[in-house]
This record gives C-alpha cells, structure tokens and sequence, in this order.
C-alpha cells in the first residue's frame, strides 16, 4: 500500500471543526510572533527573540497528532509549540516581557518557556542539548511502564554535534519512546545546511542509528500531522524511536537584528508563496468552511492577543526575592552564597 | 561497628538505596557487566538487573544530560563518569542544564540526581589526573560533595540520593582501600556540613577526600611534637557550612588549606576569603594554602610526586603559621 493512501485514510479522518482548530492555532502563532516582534522594538522584550513564523504548521501539526500526555522537549524557537501545546497566549507573553505571571515566572524569557502541568518540558537553548534531556524523559517512562511517549524538536544545526550522535544511538540502543522532529528550516542560524552538513537530507542520518526515518514537507500542516501519527503508532507500540524531517522556513531573521546577508530576498519570496496557513486555507475551502467563518476566527485570534499583551504589560515583574528562591528546592542554612536582598 | 574499605561504603550506600527506592538506578560506563571501572558496583547488576544497572555506551555528554531528563520526569537516577577528566564532556548538561533547570523554569521542575566520578592519580598523566571539584563548586543549583571517609562517603551517599537537587559527588581512588569505622545500622549525614575531625588549639587545617588523611595523619605527628591541629573536613564544598571554620579560626587564629586543586581560583582560595572576610579581626599569620603545583601532572613518577601536596607539605605549612 502506498504512503499516499494510508495518508488519505488519516487525512479522512480529520473533520472540519479540528481543522479551523489547527488554523486557529496557527493563526494564534503568526499573530502572538508579529506583535512579539512589535514589542521587542518597543523595548518590551529583552535579550534574544526567536520568532517562528513559516513553521507555524509544524508545531501544530506534530502536537497535534499526540496525547495531551506525552512530554515535549523544544529547543529555543519555542513560542509556537508552546502555543501549540495549549499554553495560553497571555502566559506565552507575559514570560517574554519578563513578567511573573510568566509560564516561567518571569526567569526564563523567550528561550525557556515551560508548563510542567502541560508537560511541556521547556525550551532549551544549547543547541542539542535538549536532546539527551528527552532521551532521559523518555527513559523515565519506559522505566515506570507509562505509554507516554516524548516528542523532541530540534534544528538542522543540532544534528552536526554530539549530541545528536549520543542522544540518537543512547535512544535506538535502550529503544526509548521518542519521536525526533527535526526542523530543517535551511539555515543554522546564517549557514546553509549544505555549508554544514555532509548530508543535505538530513532524515538519512537516522540510517546510522538504525532509526526509521522520513522526510516531510513542513509547510503542510496535513503532512506533518500524518508522518508524527506513523512515528507515534510505531513508538507506542514499542519499537524504539523513529526520526522526522521536517522541510521548512523561517521568514524572520534568526533572531531580531539579524541582517540576513546570507539569503537572498527572492529566496524568501519563494518561500512566502508556500505559506502552511494560506496553505491549509485553500484545503479548508475544499472542505466547504465559508471566508466569513475564517474571518470570524481571525477576529478572535486578534482580541486574544490584544488581552495576552494588554496582560503581560500590566503584570508585575517578579519581586527582589525571587532572585535567590529556586536556586535549590531549599535554600541551604548557613550557606555563604545566598546573600540577603 | 565494622571497619570496612571506602569502597565498600560507597557500595553498600548504593545498594541500600536501590533496595529502598525502586526509582533509583545507575547508569555509565562499565558500571554494569565489567562490576565498575573502580569495582564499586561489582555485583549490583546480578541483585538489581539490567534495568537498574545500566551499561552505556562512551557518551559523557548522554550520560548526564539523560540522566537530568530522568530526574526531572520522576526518577533518582546515579549517574557514573568513569572519572572527573571525562566529565568535562558533561559539562554542559550539568551546568546548562541540571543546575538551571529549577530556575530557569520558575521552580516548575526538579532535578534529583546524583552524578558519581573520581578524581586521583598515579602516572596516569595530564588528562587523566585532575582535580576539577571548583569547577562545579563555582555553580548556584549544585551541590558538590567531596568525602574523605568510608563513614562519609556511606553517609553522604545516601543522603545525596535522597537529595532533591543535583548533588557531584567525587570520590578519590586513593581512598578506595581505606578503611574506617562505618556503624552497622543504617544512618544518613547531612549534606552541608563542615565537621570538625580532630579538635586542637593551634591551628585550624581545613582538607576534605584525600587531603583530609593526609591532614590527619599531619596533626597526629604534629601532636608528638606539642603542636595540636583541629583537622575540619569540608566534605560538602557547595553549599559551604562556614560556621565550624570560622568558630576554629577564633579559637586558633591560624589556618592551613589543603587541597589536591591547582593553585589559583580553587577551592582554597574561597574558603581563604570566607576568613577574611569573616574573621579580619583574629588573623595572627597569613593563612597559607597546600595544593598541587600548577602545572599538567607529568608521567614520571618522580615529576609527578614533586607536583602532588601531602601530610609534608601540611606539617610545614602548619610549622609555617606558627613561627
């Protein structure tokens, strides 16, 4: 049987009502990124600000396609899975205006934000290092006998350290439950992918670990979804982990302030006519949803972000004591190097 | 009370908490079919199973970064690095991650584990001779315990598995044959606790893992002489219990550091500030310090003993502070 039709078979299964789901989410996405970015030029947010835009579909895709109980590593461009994941947008921003009210209280910013009850394990921003993290996560259920399984993200630019090997080979050796999604969105940071790995697609780097693996267009929400069922059914059932590519882009720079001498506008252009969420809009057309009801949902999407900044704005930040509490679960009596504040 | 080898104390700690709580395993290299690199854990495979005696491929940086993963999703894993040397491959996962993670998250997560490596010696050359304990000991969300006796180290084990934060904890493989009274009945010690080993009047000796024998063994040819040392043992480098060091140091007015650390940004050289900065006052002599010279440890036997601190090195610094 091909790929094709098995893929319809899941696809067929989807109704209308998931779908706008998932164009909401995307929306929600590519509106909290814009006015993120707005905000950080207001000097609302600090530090570095790693927007999604363009990937919107694979977050959505992938998150969606597992159990509100299965555990998510990120890596540090993590707004959308968070939103994904069903973080609410108001504790998205607030975490990126620094904010108490923060998924991350305010200590994380846009590179950590978390939700334990959600187990949204965090954004990690050493590049890899987030996959040994899931490697022990999934470990941890395996060893407890839980079906959960552990989804981990992770960029092109991952799969050429060392931790990509470790996390790769420790994981298909122990037959750990994780689905690796790689995020190939072209560049590591301003290096192209064939600048810096001898293997352009990347999916064939699973081969030496004896990982399963497929390659997947990223800006087809459908498609995403469909290859992370296929990893989740055969990670659930046992079988080890399984390895996704996803072919993307990010039309943003890497991060704010990046003058993007190493790509070419028409390059990005190419790319803006394969947008995931125009993309699904035309599929939801063929599934009869009327311009009025997508209409009905942006304007949704826009008052929620307008709350999640108006939120985040008039949050509080985190009090002086914050500074040395979560250090440890204690603070240790009599230590030295916990100064009063 | 028997007297048992440093070694064994560490087994037994392991093998208690692993029959106390199903959650805790171990994991590293050789730890499982070869019985410990260091024999440590000879005989936990055949009691606990694969499952809980995990042998791992040579990946220092998946070692500790899986074992950050367990810990925060529930489990108490004890991860081995063959030795301190390799666990500069773990860095990252135990300062990014393992010491961050309960922050950086505000206070979301946990992040109960306890990472087991050696430091030591003995020709084995430059990159495999290192005393690296302040590079962690530097870090907030670490707990970095240094133990110079079987009781110590069984104590301080179990207590470390227990902990709920990141605990290093760095045994000496000078140690692994001494012997010393460990109680039969099971008992923990505190983590964070500087302990006064052999009280005295003249001098305070501060030394913990090795440098404590050797500091021990100083004081008790120094007391043949008149001269009484009180030997503390700062088992536990982070967090510091400051308390016994500075009460002695009021008592005595001189101190003497000793160290297997490089001189220069050690261990010494913080414990060295806590007394000045808490203690100006009751200073008599310039608190001298004993650690190895800086330098790469050579092969040769004889370059490297003239690189190594020990019971030597501290009678004369103590003979120093006195004059």
């Amino acid at each position: 049987m091909s790929q094709i039709q098995a893929e319809e078979g899941v696809l067929n299964s989807l109704d209308q009502e998931t779908l706008l789901q998932w164009y909401r989410q995307m929306v929600l996405i590519r509106r909290v990124e814009e006015e993120a970015a707005n905000a950080y030029q207001r000097g609302y947010i600090g530090g570095f600000l790693h927007l999604y835009i363009g990937e919107e579909a694979v977050a959505v895709g992938a998150l969606n396609a597992l159990r509100p109980d299965d555990n998510v590593v990120v890596h540090y461009r993590d707004h959308g899975h968070a939103l994904a994941r069903g973080i609410p947008a108001r504790a998205v921003m607030a975490e990126l205006f620094g904010k108490v009210t923060g998924c991350s209280r305010g200590k994380g910013g846009s590179m950590h934000l978390a939700d334990g009850q959600r187990r949204f394990w965090g954004g990690y921003a050493i590049v890899g290092g987030q996959m040994a993290l899931a490697t022990g996560i999934a470990l941890a259920d395996q060893y407890q006998g839980n079906d959960r399984l552990t989804i981990c993200f992770f960029g092109d630019g991952a799969t050429n350290n060392g931790y990509f090997l470790e996390s790769m080979n420790l994981a298909a050796v122990w037959k750990l439950p994780v689905i690796w999604v790689c995020e190939n969105n072209q560049y590591g940071m301003g290096t192209a992918v064939e600048r810096a790995s001898a293997v352009t697609e990347i999916y064939r780097k699973a081969c030496a670990y004896d990982t399963p693996a497929e390659q997947v267009n990223g800006q087809d929400v459908l498609g995403v979804y469909a290859a992370v069922r296929r990893a989740a059914e055969h990670v659930r059932a046992g079988n080890g982990p399984y390895f996704v590519e996803v072919v993307t882009y990010r039309y943003r720079g890497h991060s704010m302030g990046d003058p993007e001498r190493y790509r070419s506008k028409a390059e990005v252009e190419e790319w803006l006519h394969q947008d995931p969420i125009e993309r699904l809009k035309r599929v939801l057309f063929d599934y009869g949803v009327t311009p009025e009801q997508l209409e009905a949902i942006h304007a949704e999407v826009e008052e929620e972000v307008r709350d999640a900044v108006r939120f985040a704005t008039e949050s509080p930040a985190p009090p002086p004591e914050a500074l040395f509490e979560d250090i440890y679960a204690a603070p240790p009596a009599g230590d030295p190097f916990v100064l009063p504040v | 009370m028997a007297e048992i080898t440093y070694r064994e104390a560490v087994r037994r700690a392991l093998i208690e908490e692993m029959r106390r709580d199903e959650r805790v395993f171990i994991m590293g290299e050789e730890v499982g079919v070869w019985g410990g690199t260091y024999a440590v854990t000879r005989g936990l495979l055949e009691e606990f199973g694969e499952k809980r005696v995990r042998d791992t491929p040579i990946s220092e940086m998946v070692i500790a970064g899986a074992a950050v993963g367990a810990a925060m999703n529930g489990l108490r894993p004890v991860a081995e690095i063959m030795t301190v040397n390799f666990a500069l491959l773990s860095l990252d996962a135990i300062v990014n991650h393992a010491a961050k993670v309960r922050y950086m998250f505000g206070g979301q997560f946990e992040c109960p584990l306890v990472l087991r490596t050696t430091a030591g010696w003995g020709q084995l050359s430059a990159t495999h001779s290192q005393t690296l304990e302040n590079y962690f000991a530097h870090v907030p969300g670490l707990k970095v315990i240094m133990p110079g006796t079987p009781r110590d180290a069984y104590g301080l084990l179990k207590s470390a598995i227990r902990d709920p934060d990141p605990v290093i904890f760095i045994e000496h493989t000078h140690l692994y044959r001494v012997r010393g009274e460990v109680p039969d009945e099971e008992f923990t010690l505190p983590i964070g606790r500087s302990e006064v080993k052999r009280p005295g009047r003249d001098v305070t000796v501060i030394a913990y893992s090795r440098m404590l024998q050797e500091a021990l063994k100083a004081a008790d040819e120094l007391a043949r002489e008149g001269i009484e040392c009180e030997v503390i043992d700062i088992a536990t480098l982070r967090p510091l219990d400051l308390k016994p060091i500075i009460a002695s140091f009021k008592k005595t007015y001189r101190a003497v550091l000793a160290t297997e650390q490089w001189l220069g940004y050690g261990i010494d050289a913080e414990v060295a500030a806590q007394i000045y900065e808490h203690a100006f006052d009751y200073l008599d002599a310039p608190i001298r310090r004993v650690t190895s010279k800086p330098v790469p440890l050579p092969y040769n036997r004889d370059l490297e003993q003239l690189a190594l601190p020990d019971k030597e090195d501290i009678k004369q610094a103590v003979l120093e502070v006195l004059r």
